[in-house]
């Protein structure tokens, strides 16, 4: 590489700066303490914009009851709040191009749309406007617990330092101590007596010197940044040493977060990039959900003031965290360490003496963890483990009860000492099964049990033999050990299994996922994997179009999402960030939703509630699951659009085949009528009788023929609409038969229609009006089709039911028309006649009745002879 | 109507008719008004029977319909015209546009569209029929009073006075009077009256509404040459 190419800009620093662009501008004035003149300073600011025209609005102003404040809000633009808060979204709306926001690290009330007001911000700048704020040095995240020592006032109210570090400019509002203490007392900052006792406390003198320092250094540190920003940008080398690398080591002890923000001065302070690790043993498994929930509130932290975090898997902390500081070039290790015995630490071993110990070239720098906090450090292997129940206990002790049991009759082959083997084979189970606590208490019980009942004298606790002291004394060590090693493995065990079911889990949806064709699949397969992992409830959600979501699937859901939770899923959908429990957005809500991305789209949300939240490592166990999903809900959404556009397609062939249908089997029976009527009026008197009669029965024959096609299609508009309603009552098929082939036989036109009803049949549940129209229907498709052969219908026994059957002496029915017969517009090969419609009607009147109909060809005429069946069968649970 | 009867009277023999159509309600009211005219008629149900029938006699019109179970009337028109020179009115649908065009060009003389009724059908067949009977004589002279058209000597009046008719548009009405009552396809005016290929139907119908402009009395309600839209035009004579 040479050095033209080495000192070109680097496509980060400039996509930062591209970035930077189009987003608003944050203008920060930073103050040491409060009543410096922050607001005021911002405010006179904005005037002067205004009079530049400017279009300056103020979001909200806290003017704290200070009159000279309130003064100069006079004439500005100021937006009504939304409740308490300031209203985000008018200003969104009203789209300033100066938006005023006093008070950066506010809290926002319960349910507003994120919980700290410099998230509004951060949307605002995104949303290109840009923002004047305020803020005081005690609430930059990282110089908290510094200003809590200086000050003994712990500010619960913080922002992330990148805020800060994003800030395009920031000014520092500066007021000497005695200035400041000189308007206390003037009761320009706080009423009277409040001012006392503020000058007391936060405002000593001793105090507000200390917070000038850090006001001042900060400000100075974040233009420093932005300088050497711009040289990045503008191709100059970093001014630091190459490499250098943080790593700190992050824990579920309540000093964590302390150490942390120890690590980010140190990183800051070198300009170093820094991370926060946590190593997952099998003891994390064992953590109180309070530890868990501290644990991902301290690598949040962490994140928050710019570490890179990761949560590693491994057995030992020290041995796992150095691999993995090596691996990433750290040059220095920053880890917290607990107060404890020094006995405590020979006998357990410490993690910080091993990083010592085996860090080679590392630096390691320990914090000590503050000493009000020092009498809650905890034993470091039992105490959380699975809660010792009285249950556990008395299994522990039968454990010894059963060792005595076995030890009794050997007894008498066996010498004392050998004995002791049974006792510790109970040990080693009882450890195996139920940990560390339960040996070490079978083990304890052991030794009395052992030296009641074995030691001479027998059945008391006295023992005379030294050898026997010796041998409790052994055994007491041997139970120690064992117990230990035991509890490790089972440790290890679990561990072991955990990530199996890991695996297991990702493996079984990943499976569940490739089977997957439609969305609903796809998502139920999440749905169902990720409520099993993590036990809660789980929802899955698909994209519906560009901006919107649809409930694909969900499991062992207890209360429905409500509007908020379906607005938190959409704001996850639109913006591709976590939101809801846990996460930035809507933390207080009770689901967590994340995105499922593709690598084109985020193909929908995964949510899920539980009565605690994630740790990060579910988090991350979903997140992976929720790749998998996505890819599978694309596809299958994907597949489904396809389908759609052939079912699409399918119905705009049949609308096409309808109006063919329509235009020619309407207009052939009124070109008949309109050509004789106007035949007739014509030529009336030259037409001889003959053709005059023709002509008039051509007239009526083709009126009915229209109105049998009108019925038709109102039949079928009637099925499709579902307001056919079948009256089912007994009816007799005999007179059922009777009826229709009179009434059919107008169309037969001379050809002979049969009729063959099998004597004695029962009674059929039927509709009358239906049975008739369908039976009528398909002696018309006989006659037909029937070429010029006679048409017969019979009703007989099939079964306990009864089949009526319409047999014709035609071609009979092409191969694998059977079934396709019956659909719409689909019309026998033999004939352009015919609508298409009969068939379909005759298939759903007979749904409607409970009947099945079929088709086939009649195998009963011999020879070279054909001719179709078509039948009606009504099954016997509907005949009576 | 007595003079729907001339061809019949003037001819010493009588005029033979084949209808085609598949619906035995059509064929039976065609018959009835052909009969009552004075032909003689044999009917078809098929494409089949039809070129059956066309190939043993001579006839003088054939009344095809275009959709037959066994195929398409315009296949037919090619059949009976080898076997003599009928007249022929092909049946279709109200709006089978391509269909009519494409028989037209395929040498039918005219068609009606279903439903129709038989003054109508009438009036096409004689047209067709004295159109057939005037191509063999020398061309006429139009005149009804108001616009005068001769055909021999190219000199076209109206109430009296030259209308100036461009090259183009004389042609244009010359086809048109030529062939007064049939329907003429908009590419059978374009070869007419264009030598290049690449005139379209907008261009021929800007000729046409200046050529109306000339010599109708309202050019916006035209009462001679009439659209048949989607199809062509037709030059009418009063009292058609």
């Amino acid at each position: 590489m040479n050095d033209a190419e080495e000192r070109r800009p680097s496509p980060d620093a400039l996509l930062e700066q591209a970035r930077a662009e189009t987003r608003g501008q944050l203008k920060i004035y930073l103050g040491a303490a409060p009543g410096v003149g922050k607001t005021y300073e911002m405010l006179s600011d904005a005037r002067k914009k205004r009079a530049e025209r400017v279009d300056v609005v103020a979001g909200i102003v806290e003017t704290h009851g200070r009159e000279e404040t309130r003064a100069l809000t006079e004439g500005l633009e100021i937006l009504p709040r939304r409740g308490q808060e300031m209203d985000l979204d008018a200003i969104l709306a009203r789209k300033p191009e100066i938006a005023l926001v006093d008070e950066l690290a506010h809290t926002n009330a319960e349910g507003s749309r994120h919980p700290k007001r410099w998230m509004d911000v951060d949307e605002l700048l995104r949303a290109g406007i840009d923002v004047w704020s305020t803020l005081n040095v005690q609430h930059i995240e990282s110089l908290n617990d510094v200003v809590a020592r200086i000050t003994r006032v712990r500010v619960r109210e913080t922002i992330p330092d990148a805020v800060l570090e994003r800030a395009d400019e920031i000014q520092l509002i500066d007021l000497t101590p005695d200035e400041l203490i000189e308007r206390l007392q003037q009761g320009k900052v706080y009423a009277p007596d409040q001012a006392q006792r503020a000058l007391q406390n936060y405002f000593a003198p001793g105090n507000l010197s200390a917070l000038r320092e850090l006001a001042m250094r900060r400000a100075a540190d974040t233009i420093d940044e932005q300088v050497r920003g711009h040289r990045k940008a503008q191709g100059e080398n970093a001014p630091w040493a190459a490499g250098e690398r943080v790593l700190v080591c992050v824990d579920e002890r309540e000093a964590s977060p302390e150490v942390v923000r120890h690590a980010k001065r140190i990183a800051d302070r070198s300009k170093a990039p820094w991370m926060a690790v946590h190593v997952e043993t099998g003891r994390s498994s064992r953590l109180t959900e309070v530890d868990r929930i501290r644990l991902s509130e301290t690598l949040r932290l962490a994140e928050r003031l710019g570490a890179e975090t990761a949560t590693l898997p491994g057995d030992s902390v020290a041995d796992t965290l150095l691999a993995y500081a090596c691996d990433q070039n750290v040059t220095q290790i920053i880890v917290g360490k607990a107060r404890r015995s020094p006995l405590f630490e020979a006998a357990f071993g410490s993690v910080v003496r091993q990083l010592i110990d085996r860090s080679g070239n590392i630096p390691i720098e320990v914090v000590p963890e503050p000493v009000q906090q020092a009498g809650k450090a905890r034993f470091p292997i039992a105490s959380p483990w699975p809660a010792l129940t009285s249950r556990g206990v008395a299994e522990a002790l039968a454990m010894t009860v059963g060792a005595t049991l076995v030890a009794w009759p050997l007894d008498v082959w066996l010498g004392v000492s050998n004995l002791t083997l049974v006792y510790l084979a109970a040990v080693l189970i009882s450890a195996l099964t139920r940990g560390l606590v339960a040996g070490l208490i079978t083990g304890f019980a052991s030794a009395l049990a052992f030296n009641w009942f074995y030691t001479d004298p027998r059945y008391t606790f006295t023992i005379v033999n030294p050898d026997n002291v010796l041998a409790i004394l052994a055994f007491s060590g041997a139970a120690l050990v064992i117990s230990a090693l035991a509890a490790r493995a089972r440790q290890q065990t679990l561990a072991a299994r955990s990530e199996a079911r890991t695996s297991r889990e990702l493996f079984g949806l990943s499976r569940m996922l490739t089977s997957a064709t439609t969305e609903e699949e796809a998502a139920s397969a999440l749905a169902r994997y990720a409520a099993r992992a993590f036990d809660a409830e789980c929802v899955v959600l698909a994209r519906v179009g560009l901006e919107d979501i649809r409930q694909a699937s969900t499991f062992a859901i207890k209360r429905a999402l409500t509007e908020n939770d379906w607005a938190a899923a959409r704001w996850t959908l639109q913006k591709g960030e976590a939101t809801g429990r846990g996460a930035d957005t809507l933390p207080g809500a009770r689901w967590l939703f994340l995105p499922l991305r593709t690598s084109r789209l985020i193909a929908g949300v995964v949510g899920v509630a539980r009565e605690t939240p994630l740790i990060p490592g579910e988090r991350r166990r979903l997140a992976a699951m929720g790749d998998q999903a996505a890819t599978a809900l694309e596809r299958a959404h994907i597949a489904q659009a396809l389908e759609q556009s052939r079912v699409e397609t399918e119905a705009e062939r049949l609308r096409g085949t309808m109006l063919a249908s329509l235009s020619h089997d309407l207009r052939t029976p009124i070109a008949g009528i309109l050509g004789a009527a106007s035949s007739l009026r014509t030529y009336g008197d030259r037409h001889d009788a003959e053709t005059r009669d023709g002509l008039l029965s051509s007239i009526e024959e083709e009126s009915a023929r229209m109105q049998r096609y009108i019925e038709k299609l109102l039949d079928m508009t009637r099925l499709d609409a579902g307001s056919i309603q079948a009256h089912i009552e007994p009816l007799d098929p005999a007179e059922i038969a009777s009826t229709v082939v009179k009434r059919a036989e107008k169309l037969a036109e001379g050809r002979t229609l049969q009729l063959h009803v099998e004597p004695g049949l029962p009674m059929v549940m039927a509709d009358a009006t239906l049975i008739d129209q369908a039976l009528f229907n398909l002696i018309e498709n006989a006659l037909m089709h029937g070429k010029s052969g006679d048409v017969l219908l019979a009703a007989k026994r099939a079964g306990a039911g009864v089949v009526f059957e319409v047999l014709d002496e035609g071609p009979g029915l092409a191969p694998g028309d059977e079934l396709r017969i019956f659909e719409r517009f689909t019309r026998g090969g033999s004939s352009a006649a015919g609508t298409g419609l009969g068939l379909a009607i005759v298939k759903g009147f007979a749904g409607l009745m409970g009947a099945t109909v079929s088709a086939r060809n009649r195998a009963d005429r011999g020879g070279a002879q054909t001719g179709a069946l078509f039948s009606i069968e009504f099954p016997a649970k509907a005949a009576t | 109507m007595t003079e729907a009867a001339d061809p019949k009277r003037s001819s010493p023999r009588k005029l033979n008719a084949l209808v085609v159509d598949d619906e035995a309600p059509i064929r039976r009211f065609l018959r009835s008004a052909l009969v009552a005219e004075g032909f003689d008629v044999e009917e078809a149900a098929t494409v089949a029977d039809a070129k059956k029938l066309a190939s043993a006699t001579r006839f003088d019109l054939a009344v095809l319909d275009l959709g037959l179970p066994d195929g398409d009337g315009i296949s037919l028109i090619e059949p009976v015209r080898a076997a003599g020179a009928p007249a022929v009115i092909v049946l279709s649908a109200l709006d089978d546009e391509p269909r009519k065009v494409m028989a037209l060009d395929s040498g039918a003389d005219d068609f009606v569209s279903k439903p129709f009724g038989v003054a109508e059908f009438m009036a096409r067949v004689r047209a067709a029929l004295r159109h057939r009977v005037q191509m063999q004589g020398g061309p006429p002279v139009y005149d009804d009073g108001r616009l005068t058209v001769d055909l021999a000597r190219r000199i076209v009046k109206v109430s009296g006075a030259d209308p100036r008719l461009t090259p183009r548009e004389y042609a244009l009405l010359h086809e048109l009077v030529l062939h007064a009552g049939k329907v003429l396809t908009h590419r059978h005016l374009l070869n007419k009256a264009w030598d290049t290929g690449d005139a379209d139907v907008q261009a021929l119908r800007v000729h046409i509404r200046h050529l109306r402009q000339k010599v109708e009395a309202s050019p916006d309600q035209p009462e001679r040459i009439l659209t048949e839209p989607g199809v062509g035009y037709r030059f009418v004579a009063p009292g058609e």
